[in-house]
């Protein structure tokens, strides 16, 4: 609607220079029921905003009084720069999002999968301790291959809990929770939690994050890590599971359930608890950090 | 005498320290990134093969990614080109192709922060 009032109030400023002008100068200086009549007409589906921001100009310009016909037209311009930014940001947004909304559909699926597996499962199962629907001893339909399965694993996990750890998907840690503190700090809340997880110290992941983000920062009153700079939640994952993967993970078995012990000579062991493999680690190195702002304080 | 002497003396940690540290750092190449001021950074490559001139390559980076840089000589870690932004993709891939750039191993190369 205000692109439809746009052109035509720039054709106006733009082709007869002086009529429309004394209108709106006359109109602003002595009668404004005349400017209501001007203006306000075409506007009335939303354009409240542009005209409200075209009186504000042109009492400016009034002043001035140089460029006043390019007054109308600069409004509306800015007006239409507006919009195509609002657009701009708007197709950023989208291409980002389509990424992310084919990462969440496919989960979907597989959620929606899942869920249909479960519900079917569920009509045919019967309960499995209790020994009914299928499970019953009088049932003589044939069990398909998936509840058996499911029952397998049932089953290991009650008898052997142990086993079933060490299979692939128990290995869960929580997402890292960040936030902003003040401006240029970022606050790693749950680093206490996830160190617990991953059973390394605490020192050691903060040294591989401050290492791997080119940074330092301090541990606060409630063992959260302060980091310098800003620092995004996606960002400190990536850095964890860079971590995970080169100082948790056995890399023979890939066992997550290892400890991490200082060898002779300075150098870090991972020892797996799983298949009892044991192999060295690199150890944290900060390496070259180019230098930042003044020269004057680094060198004294 | 003999036996005790052989426990103290580890060969394989001795090397890992002195001489396997020291070809690492020639070896392998890391592209860091460091956070300025506001949404600004910085990125370095440190650890180039000494075969390539790193004043062509630096050249080469400001001219193709449209960015300042220098070169800095390191006491630790060498010679190290610095670029203004976040130009590690674009250093990576540039090492790694084998047509238009240095066709090293990527696994030579780590690429640190986040």
């Amino acid at each position: 609607m205000s692109a439809a009032e746009e052109p035509k109030e720039t054709a106006q400023s733009h082709t007869p220079r002086t009529p429309p002008l004394s209108a709106a100068l006359g109109a602003f200086n002595t009668d404004p029921s005349q400017a209501a009549a001007d203006e306000v007409p075409p506007p009335e589906d939303g354009g409240l905003d542009l005209s409200l921001l075209k009186k504000k100009k042109k009492k400016k310009k009034v002043e001035g009084a140089d460029g006043d016909a390019e007054d109308e037209a600069a409004p509306a311009e800015d007006g239409g720069l507006d919009l195509t930014i609002k657009k701009k940001k708007k197709k950023a947004k989208k291409v980002e999002g389509t990424e992310e909304d084919e990462f969440t559909a496919k989960l979907k699926q597989l959620e929606v999968k899942d869920a249909e597996e479960a519900e079917e499962a569920a009509q045919e199962e019967g309960d499995m301790e209790t020994g009914t629907g299928v499970w019953s001893h009088q049932e003589s339909k044939t069990i398909p291959y998936t509840l058996l399965l499911s029952r397998f694993f049932t089953v290991l996990s009650q008898k052997n809990p142990d086993h079933s750890l060490s299979g692939t998907k128990s290995y869960k840690i929580p997402p890292p929770q960040c936030m902003r503190e003040g401006n240029r700090k970022t606050v790693f809340a749950n680093i206490a939690d996830i160190c617990k997880r991953m059973k390394r110290t605490e020192e050691h992941v903060t040294a591989y994050l401050f290492a791997e983000l080119g940074t330092n920062g301090s541990v606060d009153g409630s063992r959260r890590l302060v980091i310098k700079g800003r620092f995004q939640q996606k960002q400190i994952e990536n850095v964890v599971r860079k971590y995970i993967i080169e100082y948790v993970t056995c890399k023979t078995c890939r066992s997550p359930d290892t400890e991490l012990n200082k060898g002779e000579n300075r150098l870090y062991f991972i020892t797996c608890n799983n298949c009892a493999s044991r192999r060295s680690v690199t150890a944290i190195k900060t390496g070259f950090s180019a230098q930042i702002g003044k020269r004057k304080k680094m060198q004294g | 005498m003999s036996i005790e002497n052989l426990k103290t003396f580890d060969p394989f940690a001795e090397a890992d320290d002195d001489t396997g540290d020291t070809k690492k750092v020639e070896n392998h190449i890391h592209i860091r990134i460091q956070q300025r001021n506001g949404r600004k950074s910085l990125t370095t490559v440190t650890g180039l093969p000494a075969k390539f001139d790193p004043g062509k390559i630096l050249t080469f980076f400001r001219k193709e990614f449209a960015c300042n840089g220098n070169k800095v000589n390191d006491e630790k870690a060498g010679e190290v080109i610095q670029l203004q932004g976040d130009q590690r993709k674009k250093v990576m891939d540039f090492l790694v192709d084998k047509k238009a750039g240095l066709g090293l191993n990527p696994d030579n190369i780590t690429v640190h922060g986040a």
